[in-house]
């Protein structure tokens, strides 16, 4: 457990919304290494989006080592674990993941606000910003100068990504980012962020319901294999 | 921290109803600055509606009813004082000067009241300014008339204006001294005070239109034409009230009290200022209620501010759970929140502010005219300040409300996106 090449390292992990409330979450064990790229599955109510908060260190589990990049986040109070997150962890949402009111470009260096650590990693934000949104395949000031609203969804995911791999996060979990695109592009954006997070050696952690995308990715955990409490349900 | 920044941009993005907030917190600050102006300019205008004079005297009765029926000519006298008793007090060794004063007639509305010319030369009001004639001299001979600056305005008279008086107060007489008739001679300057809706003449003038009267009637069969009462003899024999200045202020109280416990006559001595101030009070309800109401409207206007957070809230906590993505502790959401309402608050008192001056500018001629109210366009006073601190700290206080509970809820959405 206490591997060093572990990124993120649970143990004998316990998480209730409430006392009183059943259980949610409860792993014995779960390893991921650094650079790898894992696909977890779960069915939604699997707990999978109670897992990513947890690790990002939104929740505070209830008992058990939730250990990230050698720090044990429970030892951590909710501020330190907001800090950390915003410097180590990169983060997208299934949709909706972009500020109405911000350009493209404020989006993606929105991060750099949060996090000292982020910034200093990256000299010319724009520029970068620019650099990382070429790379998933949007560039031209066509795109760049439109309001974020009137993006096609994939367009939005994809600023989205770029958002999350600025600054060089060292773990990037995306929560079913891909469930509201296309079958197509789904697949075209999941071979451009894992080759992203290669470029950047960063840490990948996919969560999806849908199984036909594990082929992508190195490893694929079931949720419902390693979650003992997923059979008593939420 | 560029968090007040992103506040900016995420109002800028709802900008419709933060426009809408804006205007509510601003019309609601003019409103209450505005009240409060108006509140202090009436009260010292109210105040210098007389000065210099050191004691009013009329028949016993209240100090506020012979203080309205003498300076704000309201009302009227219950009984006469008589003119030997005037005589008498008026040679007192302490007073400085008398104008006596004699009420009763009116002309279209506006009281006649009967003096000397004295009372051109001693009258004052507002912090020592005299009477001055705007066209014109006092009256010399005895159907002569001096008109106030509104009677003149309203009626459209000029000098040389002949005039006739009714008997009693009321705007429509049915008997008029019409054998009597009076001419303009002089105008006064506007001095925003009852003097400015009255017509002096003379005490014997007033004398010479009763003279074939007795007891509110003329007498029949008995009739005594203009010139016959010129020449006759026309001392009055009593007078509704008159002025004092004395030669030190320290004597006001003791003659005073001389006055109220003068032998001969029950008469009654007030202190304009002390009365003014009662009477100020006695009204003071009113005005405090007018301000009251501004400062409920001040409280709606908040209040409607953090309804309109408030009701944000429920669609912005997408907003909150990107922001709580990229690293943002649930104190920015709470700073990123109450900036809002702080740039609303501070945006909506300057631009109250503005208004209310914008207005006053525009207002400010109409006021004077209207009501002889002068409204001094000045930089706004330290109470002033004050209430508009209140105004900005209320605003502070009450969004932590929203803000608090846009921090609970960022607590416990975390990152899961509520749509």
């Amino acid at each position: 457990m206490q591997d060093r090449q572990n990124v993120i390292d649970i143990g004998r992990l316990q998480y209730r919304w409430r006392e009183g409330l059943p259980l949610v979450l409860d792993i014995d064990e779960l390893g991921i290494q650094r650079g790898e790229r894992v696909f977890i599955k779960g069915a939604s109510g699997s707990g999978k989006s109670t897992l990513l908060s947890l690790m990002a260190g939104v929740l505070s589990p209830e008992q058990g080592q939730l250990n990230i990049l050698g720090q044990e986040l429970t030892h951590m109070k909710g501020a330190q674990r907001d800090a950390f997150r915003a410097d180590h962890i990169g983060f997208v949402f299934q949709m909706f993941n972009l500020l109405p009111y911000l350009s493209v470009i404020d989006n993606v260096t929105l991060p750099l606000h949060f996090s000292a650590r982020k910034k200093s990693k990256v000299a010319q934000p724009e520029q970068e910003a620019e650099r990382l949104l070429a790379h998933l395949d949007l560039s031209g000031s066509g795109i760049l100068s439109r309001p974020v609203s009137e993006l096609s969804v994939g367009q939005q995911q994809r600023v989205a990504a770029a958002r999350a791999l600025i600054g060089s996060p060292e773990i990037l979990i995306a929560d079913e980012p891909t469930s509201a695109l296309d079958t197509d592009r789904r697949e075209a954006f999941i071979k451009l962020l894992l080759s992203e997070c290669d470029a950047s050696d960063t840490t990948l952690v996919f969560v999806s319901h849908d199984d036909s995308l594990r082929s992508y990715f190195d490893r694929s955990i079931a949720l419902g294999d390693i979650n003992l409490a997923s059979s008593q349900g939420e | 921290m560029p968090i007040l920044q992103l506040a900016y941009k995420s109002l800028l993005n709802r900008r419709l109803t933060a426009v809408l907030t804006l205007i509510s917190i601003a019309l609601s600050v003019t409103l209450l600055l505005g009240v409060e102006k108006l509140r202090n300019e009436s009260r010292s205008s109210f105040a210098n509606t007389i000065s210099a004079t050191d004691l009013i005297v009329g028949a016993r009765s209240g100090s506020t009813q012979l203080l309205l029926y003498s300076v704000f000519r309201i009302g009227s006298a219950t009984n006469n004082i008589s003119w030997q008793s005037y005589e008498e007090l008026s040679q007192h060794p302490k007073v400085k000067w008398s104008i006596p004063i004699s009420l009763g007639d009116s002309h279209r509305g506006f009281r006649v009241m009967g003096t000397t010319t004295d009372y051109f030369q001693h009258y004052r009001y507002s912090r020592n300014k005299g009477l001055g004639f705007a066209s014109g001299l006092a009256f010399n001979t005895l159907y002569e008339a001096v008109l106030g600056a509104d009677v003149a305005q309203e009626l459209g008279y000029v000098s040389g204006q002949q005039i006739v008086i009714a008997h009693g107060a009321g705007d429509i007489s049915l008997v008029s001294h019409d054998d009597k008739p009076f001419r303009v001679v002089g105008i006064l300057n506007k001095t925003g005070t009852p003097v400015d809706r009255t017509i002096h003449v003379s005490l014997q003038a007033i004398e010479a239109i009763h003279v074939d009267w007795q007891g509110g009637a003329k007498l029949p069969g008995f009739q005594i034409n203009a010139e016959q009462a010129e020449r006759m003899a026309l001392q009055p024999k009593s007078i509704t009230a008159f002025m004092l200045g004395l030669k030190s202020r320290l004597a006001t109280f003791r003659v005073l009290r001389e006055i109220n416990e003068y032998k001969q006559e029950p008469l009654l001595a007030i202190m304009p200022g002390v009365a003014l101030q009662e009477l100020w009070d006695m009204m003071g309800v009113a005005e405090k209620a007018l301000l009251a109401i501004s400062a409920f409207v001040v409280v709606v206007g908040l209040t409607g501010m953090v309804t309109v957070i408030l009701t944000s809230l429920n669609e912005r906590r997408r907003e909150m759970a990107i922001l709580r993505s990229v690293g943002a502790k649930p104190m920015h959401i709470f700073g990123l929140i109450l900036g809002e309402a702080i740039t609303l608050t501070l945006l909506g008192s300057a631009l109250g502010l503005l208004l209310l001056y914008g207005l006053l500018v525009f207002a400010q001629p109409i006021i004077e005219s209207q009501f002889g109210l002068f409204i001094a366009i000045s930089w706004p006073s330290t109470y002033e300040w004050k209430l508009l601190l209140a105004v900005i700290g209320s605003g502070i206080v009450i969004s932590i409300l929203p803000a608090y509970r846009a921090y609970r809820y960022s607590l416990a959405d975390g990152m899961s996106i509520r749509i």
